[in-house]
């Protein structure tokens, strides 16, 4: 079976050249770049409201609440989105031997894109808001997302379409089901409880939202790109094709049944949270068969891991993603929801999903593919190494003690201290919680500046994709 | 199980439908009975506290909203909550008290489905995160002078809060004397407003809830 999961690459790479629009790409990972950096120098300007230091008090438009809908948002929609977007763009047309739709369509994509996030964080920070987890942008945006999302996926389905394969490679599978769900997800999240859906049956659908955002569009595509680059960096195809299977259609299947956890003890009728919960015990168990596959993949290469960076990331999001997973079927239950819910936990489990694994695999992702862009080779390794360091040990400090954090709050609150005790009890970890973020975003300036040091180098590569794929 | 009809049609409309109909369409049809309540339903009922902004902040109040009646309670309750919406206070403080972890000790009775049934909980606001406490029982737990001390400089009440101030709900009038005065504005009188309604339904006397270190009376049980 892995002679047919493979035959898209090499074929592809005869032609390649000609295939990838590679400025396209280029853009949409430097565009996420940026975002990042405003989503995390949000962040981190959020979280000295917290330790009583914030930076611009009593400002309206920098408002703490509104700066941190601005942090959520930019990271989902801004970086991550961008970034999987030039990911796809590169990796579809060489999995299925032909270009997109459009090229013109793409930099529209690209352009409209990139407008819709300056209105979206200039709408949320001029008080316009919108009241839903995950989709805080102004409901008149909304509609341009959807129209924006519907020309991302016409652009990269004829190519599929197109393809002559008949048995598609499992990448393809993630991103064709992503591109149904991300449409039907957020019309769900954005729309319904907007405007029709009201109360505790509109929390069923946020949780629906707030999890399949991550699930369903997030989690496939990431998983696709995976798929697509830890071969093609190893020259090794995947260990087991029927483990890709039960991968994909256990999350298919399970992952779009999960969102409720999001709201249990609440007044949402107890059989939907019972199933919440079990269905999120069972996605977590089928989804490490893909996990299983991936080590299985990488086997005992460890030298990889110190040779290859964009390895050692994608591995680094594998484990974590292994421990969120592992951590989700135990959170889950209504055992630990009783002192977890409302506290720091959650946020900890957030920022590990959500930067541990699928803004590690980007991270991966661009250091594999600058010097494929741009034709130039990494100004300094040594740079790219300190992105590395600095982002996994502060997101590992900063999962630590938020789960900490979080333990303190719900045990405090349980013991009926007094509200303000807690309070009390959180600054040190949300000092801490400050540090690491500044950690993560010296990791990203040292990115950044990597970035800008390697756009001076002479152009060295003529056909970047003969090179070996060990940056 | 490759092809891509089967992936497109099966796991990514079929799957997702499914789920959205026992996760969502489901739960939606147990309540459909229960009616919906409109704003100018829930203004009906106007709480005392709205009576007691128009007269202790009377030029603010009759400039902005006019008499205390009916459609001037719609008025700033709808406003108070897209403004709880903008500042995103549904990210820090949740409206939703739970049967566990001796939240109807703390709060207040434990949340219930119905109460959600009006146009206030469009788009839902039960909340996922609590840094400062459940709001859904705060109705007449303080008075209209501690709110508006409170969002104009948190630490004055709560000395170890780490909420923010808001002092763009607020505005300064001088007065014949040529005092000059910081009051609510309109969006102020309209946050205090929505506080104060947030659980002013339930039938349990706010003051029987457990307040700072002591649990005064059997509330919520």
């Amino acid at each position: 079976m892995t002679s047919i999961t493979m035959s898209g690459a090499p074929t592809a790479a005869v032609t390649a050249r000609s295939l990838v629009n590679r400025p396209l790409v280029h853009a949409h990972l430097l565009a996420g770049i940026g975002w990042f950096l405003v989503a995390i120098l949000a962040g981190l300007l959020f979280s000295t409201q917290f330790v009583r230091h914030y930076l611009f008090p009593d400002q309206e438009l920098l408002s703490p609440g509104r700066v941190r809908m601005v942090h959520t948002h930019l990271v989902a929609f801004g970086f991550i989105f961008n970034c999987l977007l030039g990911g796809m763009i590169w990796a579809v047309p060489r999995l299925c031997g032909q270009r997109i739709l459009s090229d013109k369509l793409g930099w529209l994509i690209f352009g409209v894109w990139q407008a819709i996030m300056l209105s979206a964080m200039a709408g949320i920070l001029a008080g316009h808001g919108q009241g839903v987890e995950w989709g805080e942008n102004p409901t008149w945006i909304d509609p341009f997302v959807v129209v924006g999302w519907v020309l991302v996926v016409t652009n990269l389905i004829v190519p599929i379409l197109r393809s002559r394969e008949k048995n598609l490679y499992v990448s393809i599978w993630y991103f064709l089901a992503a591109f149904i769900w991300t449409a039907l997800t957020y019309v769900m999240g954005n729309f319904f409880v907007q405007y029709w859906v009201p109360g505790v049956s509109g929390a069923a659908v946020t949780g629906l939202y707030i999890h399949d955002l991550v699930g369903l569009f997030v989690t496939p595509i990431g998983w696709g790109l995976m798929y697509y680059f830890v071969p093609v960096i190893l020259k090794r195809p995947v260990w087991s094709h029927a483990m890709s299977l039960i991968g994909f259609w256990g999350l298919a299947f399970f992952y779009p049944l999960n969102g409720v956890h999001h709201y249990l003890y609440s007044p949402i009728p107890m059989y939907v949270q019972y199933g919440a919960v079990v269905s999120t015990i069972a996605v977590e168990l089928v989804v490490t068969t893909v996990v299983i596959n991936f080590f299985m993949t990488i086997r005992f290469d460890f030298d990889t891991l110190r040779t290859s960076l964009p390895m050692r990331w994608f591995y680094t999001g594998m484990v974590l993603y292994f421990i969120t997973c592992l951590q989700c079927a135990f959170q889950t239950t209504l055992t630990f929801q009783k002192i977890i819910h409302f506290t720091d936990w959650v946020v900890a489990h957030a920022h590990l999903v959500m930067f541990g694994v699928f803004s590690f695999w980007i991270f991966g992702i661009i250091v594999h593919l600058w010097p494929k862009l741009t034709g130039r080779q990494w100004a300094s390794r040594r740079l790219n190494e300190w992105h590395y360091w600095l982002s996994m040990i502060g997101l590992v400090i900063m999962f630590f003690d938020l789960t900490i954090a979080g333990l303190v709050q719900g045990f405090s609150w349980k013991a009926l201290s007094p509200w303000e005790e807690s309070i009390v009890a959180s600054i040190p970890f949300w000092w801490v919680r400050a540090f690491s973020g500044v950690m993560i975003s010296a990791g990203a300036l040292c990115l950044v500046s990597n970035i800008a040091l390697t756009a001076r180098r002479p152009v060295t590569e003529m056909a970047p994709e003969l090179q070996p794929a060990t940056t | 199980m490759e092809r891509l009809q089967t992936i497109l049609l099966v796991a990514g409309l079929g799957f997702f439908l499914f789920s959205a109909l026992i996760m969502g369409v489901w739960p939606y049809t147990l309540l459909k009975d229960v009616p919906v309540a409109s704003l100018e339903e829930l203004a009906k009922d106007i709480h005392p506290s709205f009576n007691d902004l128009s007269q202790r902040y009377p030029e603010v109040f009759s400039e902005y909203y006019g008499q205390p009646n009916e459609a001037a309670y719609a008025k700033a309750l709808e406003r108070g909550r897209d403004i709880y919406i903008a500042e995103a206070c549904w990210h820090c403080h949740s409206q939703q008290i739970r049967p566990v972890s001796n939240e109807s000790l703390r709060f207040g009775p434990v949340s219930r489905a119905g109460e959600y049934q009006n146009v206030l909980q469009l788009p839902q606001l039960l909340g996922t995160r609590r840094v400062g406490p459940d709001l859904s029982r705060e109705s007449g737990k303080r008075s209209n002078d501690w709110h508006a001390a409170h969002l104009y400089e948190p630490t004055w009440v709560v000395p170890v809060s780490v909420m923010p101030s808001y002092k763009w709900f607020f505005e300064t009038r001088v007065n014949d004397e040529g005092d000059a005065r910081i009051v609510p504005n309109e969006d102020g009188l309209a946050v205090i407003a929505y506080l104060q309604w947030l659980g002013s339904w339930s039938e349990i006397p706010p003051a029987t809830f457990y307040n700072a270190g002591q649990v005064i009376g059997e509330g919520g049980k």
